[in-house]
């Protein structure tokens, strides 16, 4: 199980999140090709190695935040 | 006693070859077999980082079925699934595959009605389905505790009784050992690292073995198909989780089908040993690290004593994880990438095995004519630009 770092209750046990993916994916501008539009809606990084990702503090106090986790050793930095 | 012989040679890769095939998984193997059987192409490797199909060809839970909703997904999967029920004799190998019915629980009236449906659906496709009520689970299982005062009552299921199990190991060595007697290289401890593109073509992969030319390049490396589109400059819908999954200690018969409920979230069958093994749902987060979290482990053991109290004293042996792909439509991807000759078969996610020589038959006809076949035309890339997505998250979302 991971040990999240959130920034307002401090470390706490994954299961009281929810995964939110890739952070910082921006919605395009509206006038957009069908493929930059597919590739916005389906398709995120999916690196070997670190990650920025979004996680939600369900069961505490509820906000969203990013970390960044190694996606092999799944250390948080 | 002398050691057996080998089924297969354990060749060094040559520096050329028609055919390179990425993963030696059940996909690339049941690829390089029929490519060789079906299109007589033998100037062909499968290139494995690792052990021959070590990785989620050795992790599953061997489930087999081919009840899946949509015209698309059911003609695939029950391909596979003809291919099975002739699949020992042909490979001259016992595959222990044992079609002793697939029963998917229904635990809400949602659930009913996606069951029913998929009956209908499935019959409309020619492929073998039965509704069941409560009473008769309990007649086709007894062992499965169908109390309304259950926390999730079981309120029927689906059945298909075609659908069963196969020693996975047994269908990797009885694949390796047919493709090496064509004269395919099964070449192990060889990472596929780079590839070489001219004029937007595959010519070459670049390894941990040396440069391998190739005229066609064909990926068939599950969970890592992501890291590899990478290296050759292309992105892919797939995201890799951990899949977990466990076996108990050893027990005497009791269990002869197979249960899976999406619902409550765990699947289990015995094994022809006597193990129960069973699947849980994946890890939320993206991984490539092959073990997950021990909380979902929980949840599925909390599922299974749900439906089974009667398991509440049996041991647990060993537990692990596979790295699964997963697409945003719970549908493989089939076909060609933006580079000419590099073909991808990825996202089967946590329900692959099933259609190991099914996904073989069809990707090898495609590398072979170099277009899609009929029956992997609908899984290619582009349904995400054209929106004609294959949306099985119903049938096939961690349910195998
Ligand atoms: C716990 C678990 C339970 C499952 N249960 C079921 C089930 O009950 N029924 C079902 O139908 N499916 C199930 N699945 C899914 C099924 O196992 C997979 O969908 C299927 O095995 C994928 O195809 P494959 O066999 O070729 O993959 P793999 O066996 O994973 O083959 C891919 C191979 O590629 C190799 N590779 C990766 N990168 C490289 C590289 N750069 N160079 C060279 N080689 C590389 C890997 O080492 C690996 O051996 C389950 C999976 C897991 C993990
Ligand atoms: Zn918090």
């Amino acid at each position: 199980m991971l040990l999240i770092p959130c920034p307002f209750c401090g470390p706490r046990d994954e299961n009281e999140f929810r995964y939110g993916g890739q952070a910082g994916v921006a919605c395009p501008e509206r006038k957009t090709s069908d493929a930059e539009w597919a590739a916005y809606l389906f398709v995120r990084d999916n690196p070997k190695g670190w990650f920025r990702e979004r996680w939600f503090h369900a069961h505490g106090c509820r906000t969203w935040f990013t970390v960044e986790r190694h996606t092999l050793t799944q250390e948080i930095r | 006693m002398t050691h057996p012989d080998f089924l297969w040679r354990d060749p060094d890769p040559r520096p050329s070859y028609d055919v390179v095939i990425v993963g030696g998984g059940g996909h690339g193997l049941a690829t390089a077999y029929y490519l060789a059987r079906n299109h007589g192409l033998t100037n062909v490797a499968v290139l494995e980082k690792g052990w021959l199909a070590g990785g989620n060809m050795a992790r599953n839970t061997t489930i087999i079925r081919s009840n899946y909703l949509w015209d698309e997904s059911a003609a695939i999967y029950e391909h596979s699934l003809k291919l099975w029920e002739g699949l020992s004799a042909e490979l001259d190998y016992d595959l222990q595959f044992s079609q002793r019915g697939v029963l998917n629980l229904a635990h809400s009236l949602g659930d009913v009605r996606e069951g029913r449906r998929r009956v209908e659906a499935n019959r409309l496709n020619g492929v073998d389905a039965e509704w069941l009520d409560a009473d008769e689970v309990k007649k086709f299982c007894p062992l499965v505790n169908v109390s309304a005062r259950a926390r999730y009552p079981v309120l029927g299921a689906t059945l298909q009784r075609r659908g069963g199990i196969a020693k996975h190991d047994h269908v990797a060595w009885a694949l390796a050992r047919r493709a090496d007697a064509y004269g395919i290289d099964l070449v192990q401890g060889c990472e596929v690292t780079g590839f070489e593109i001219s004029g937007g073509r595959v010519t070459a992969v670049r390894t941990s073995r040396g440069r391998i030319a190739a005229g066609t390049v064909a990926l068939a490396a599950a969970g890592h198909t992501s890291v590899l589109a990478e290296l050759a400059g292309f992105r892919l819908p797939l995201q890799s989780h951990p899949l977990q999954a466990l076996v108990s200690e050893l027990l005497e018969p009791v269990l002869d089908c197979v249960v899976m409920s999406n619902a409550v979230h765990v699947y289990v069958s015995q094994a022809h040993k006597g193990e129960l093994v069973m699947g849980a749902g994946i890890d939320a987060y993206n991984s490539y690290g092959q073990r997950g979290g021990v909380h979902v482990i929980e949840a599925q053991m909390a599922a299974a004593l749900e439906l089974f109290p009667v398991f509440s004293r049996v041991r647990v042996l060993r537990t692990w994880a596979g790295i699964v792909d997963v697409s945003p439509d719970a549908s493989p991807i089939i076909g060609r990438t933006p580079v000419e000759n590099l073909f991808v078969n990825a996202g089967w996610g946590t329900g692959g095995f099933k259609a190991t020589p099914g996904a073989g038959w069809v990707y090898a006809d495609t590398i072979a004519h170099g277009r899609p076949h009929p029956l992997a035309e609908p899984f290619a890339l582009d349904r995400f630009t054209t929106g004609a997505l294959i949306d099985e998250h119903g049938a096939a979302a961690v349910a195998h």
